[in-house]
């Protein structure tokens, strides 16, 4: 076999396939073919670099050049270009939205730049399909590591020394829960990963069980091993047709190398996986609804204690984490407690991989260390607001999380600073919102969501969060009244404290949060009946300025004929016709519609 | 395959990452003429001979690249051979037969095959 040259990574995650990296992949594999460079050149498929903004994604080494938005019709030009003659071609590089500078090559990009990989390592940069390539990337090293010179106690032990926390959400000390359940009586005992990632605009789960789903297995074997168990499963929702795949491939794998199974490594420890396909209930990400799916009853929470360390899984003392707590694990016990405790603030160690969606240049993922600021995180990293607009605030955690006003986008991010904010880590998803955005459109958002996905079982949340989207939707259709506010304050309290779980604990969150960095949008709406964003279309009317030149382009457009005028002349709308549908405003040359 | 110690994935470890070996820049590289000039004076055949001798020789810390027409198509097919700290040795014309004589006296034992030699580009560090 001749020696292979050069490496073609693709990346065919969820957002890269979406926009076509199938195509390519079979577009490149022609093309080498039709050169003779199918031996010399090896074609890659890997998992998600986060930069789903500019995919599909196409690196190819030992250049490591960086090929963005790449269709079927560039991969000719590639071959024969950068393979063949050893040219870049670059006009498809990656541009920085802010300098418009091209950047040939993956380390450079301000994107990346700034992060700091831990978690995702792997991810875009080994073939999730193989279980060679990740242990040629250190992997299963951290669990030979546990399980032949380790004692379980001094597993847990070294998990407390971290100070991870877990990245689902709660942020609670990972190496405390271990504990917990190791110190449970009962020879029979669960790992469970939670996967059922459900915060809109969260996919940094969906990433990791994509593009590296062996770290994941590997961390639960860690644990499994630590608090004596013999049998985990894993949570996934049926929503990731791609993760589910790559894990069942994964545990295949594993299993037949003995890194899973019986024996493992040759010691007496066994542990035998099993995935769960969830059906898409939110309240599922919930661990003790998650846990009444896993037994097949119907997802609704219970109440705690007894938590699931004591009384799990079928009453089976249970440990359950989230993906990218399990993800950390491996390079914890590679590296060892004190060399990842380096990383973070005093109470909040590592790295968070965030979800960048919304209104920002690079959508996708960014792993950094704890501590930063979301300034960094959405200008250095996301570079800015799409089409330079003015930054408002970004909801973090979604439907359980609140949002952050400019005025706060220097606090260093920890799980701390974030729950004095009003907010909360959630899952990491950043939804960025810009200048064109009302507040409380967002809330009416985010409450509709909690509102459908809450189970029902308790009154606070099957009725409060009825009544509160209730009250939300009567103030963006300018019927609010005087007291609306007070009374959605006392009631979202009211929830906070009554509810059964934390779907419902934490639903009145973005209410909350905007009222307290945004109470003048809600008394706009209220009293002035007014949507200062101009987004509630109940709020917002059109008026023709003494600019009317009278070219009648306005009249022309409306498509309700509630523009009248004579040539020349001014113009007027008559409101009882006008939709507000703004194409007047769009169409004016001159500038002379106002929204008001 | 079946890992029943450290030892055995250490092993599959090392294994592995020769097979991912081209996906980081080494310092070590042959840089072929890939313009129109050399494809057409036999650079692809070149290329071959390289890949097929460094594989015989195990040799996984030489990246491979290309490069296009730098002028002097005369003497294509054109090699040339980087090594850290040393001058940049542009070889030509090469054929596929000159290639085991460069590798193994040029990359293994660091002699310039000086009958071969068209350039050489000072080393700036």
């Amino acid at each position: 076999m001749a020696l292979v040259r050069a490496h073609i990574l693709i990346c065919t995650g969820t957002g890269c396939t979406a926009s076509g990296a199938k195509d390519v992949l079979a577009k490149f594999d022609e093309e080498l073919k039709a050169k003779k460079l199918r031996d010399e050149v090896s074609l890659v498929e890997t998992g998600c670099h986060g930069f789903c903004e500019g995919g599909p994604l196409v690196i190819i080494y030992p250049e490591g050049t960086f090929y963005t938005r790449v269709k079927p019709a560039d991969v000719a030009e590639i071959v024969e270009e950068h393979i063949l003659k050893g040219r870049t071609v670059s006009r498809l590089l990656f541009k920085e939205p802010l300098t418009a500078e091209k950047v040939p090559n993956y380390d450079e990009i301000a994107f990346y730049k700034k992060q700091h990989r831990l978690v995702l390592k792997n991810c875009g940069h080994i073939n999730p399909d193989s279980i060679e390539e990740y242990i040629g990337a250190d992997g299963y090293e951290g669990l030979a590591k546990a399980i032949l010179t380790m004692t379980p106690e001094q597993v847990v032990e070294e998990m407390k020394k971290t100070g991870l926390r877990g990245r689902g959400g709660g942020g609670f000390p990972t190496g405390m829960k271990w504990m917990f359940c190791a110190k449970s009586p009962g020879p029979k005992k669960y790992v469970i990963c939670n996967a059922d990632e459900g915060d809109p605009g969260a996919f940094m789960d969906r990433s990791l069980l994509e593009g590296d789903p062996h770290a994941i297995l590997e961390g639960m074997a860690i644990c499994a091993y630590a608090i004596g168990s013999d049998e985990g499963y894993i949570y996934c929702r049926a929503e990731y047709p791609l993760a589910i795949k790559r894990l069942k491939k994964a545990i295949a794998q594993a299993e037949e190398a003995g890194l899973l199974g019986q024996n493992i490594l040759g010691t007496n420890f066994s542990f035998t996986l099993h995935i769960k396909e969830g059906a898409g209930a939110f309240v599922c990400g919930e661990e003790t609804a998650l846990m009444a799916s896993i037994e097949g009853r119907r997802g609704m929470p219970r109440p705690r204690p007894p938590f699931p360390a004591v009384k799990g899984l079928w009453d089976k003392p249970s440990n359950i984490n989230n993906v990218e707590t399990f993800a950390n694990v491996p390079y914890i016990f590679r590296v060892g407690a004190e060399e990842y405790a380096k990383l973070g603030t005093e109470k909040s160690k590592g790295t968070k991989v965030f979800a960048l969606t919304g209104k920002i240049n690079n959508t996708g993922l960014a792993e950094v260390p704890m501590g930063i600021t979301m300034r960094e995180i959405i200008f250095d990293i996301g570079g800015g607001i799409i089409g330079g607009k003015k930054f408002k605030a970004v909801q973090i955690g979604g439907p359980s999380g609140g949002c952050i006003p400019e005025q706060l986008l220097d606090t260093p991010i920890d799980y701390d600073s974030l729950i004095a904010a009003g907010a909360m880590m959630g899952s990491g998803g950043l939804v960025v919102m810009d200048e064109d955005t009302c507040m409380v459109d967002v809330a009416k958002f985010f409450l509709n969501f909690t509102q459908s996905e809450s189970c029902g079982k308790c009154t606070p949340c099957r009725e409060g969060t009825k009544r509160m989207l209730e009250m939300l939707t009567a103030i963006t259709e300018g019927k609010g009244q005087d007291g609306d506010i007070e009374k959605l304050e006392k009631l979202a309290k009211s929830i906070k404290a009554g509810a059964l779980c934390a779907l419902g604990q934490t639903a009145p969150n973005p209410i909350l949060s905007t009222l307290r960095y945004f109470r003048n949008e809600y008394e706009a709406h209220i009293y002035d009946k007014k949507c200062p964003a101009g987004v509630c279309t109940a709020l917002i009317g059109y008026k023709i300025t003494d600019k009317c030149v009278g070219c009648g382009l306005c009249k022309k457009v409306c498509p309700v004929e509630a523009i009248s005028g004579e040539p020349k002349g001014k113009h007027t709308i008559d409101p009882d016709k006008c939709i507000k549908c703004g194409a007047c405003m769009e169409k004016c040359p001159f500038k002379a519609i106002i929204r008001g | 395959m079946t890992i029943k110690s450290l030892e055995d994935l250490r092993k599959i470890k090392a294994e592995s990452q020769l097979q991912t070996k081209a996906r980081k820049s080494n310092d070590t590289q042959i840089i072929i003429g890939m313009g129109t000039c050399g494809i057409a004076a036999g650079a692809r055949e070149v290329m071959t001979a390289v890949l097929e001798e460094l594989a015989k020789r195990n040799l996984n810390n030489v990246s491979v690249l290309q490069t296009g027409c730098i002028g002097m198509c005369q003497k294509e097919p054109l090699l040339d051979v980087v090594r850290p700290g040393e001058d940049r040795v542009t070889y030509g014309p090469v054929s596929p037969s000159d290639v085991p004589r460069i590798i193994a006296e040029h990359l293994v034992n660091g002699n310039i095959v000086e009958d071969l030699v068209v350039a050489k580009i000072p080393n700036k560090e």
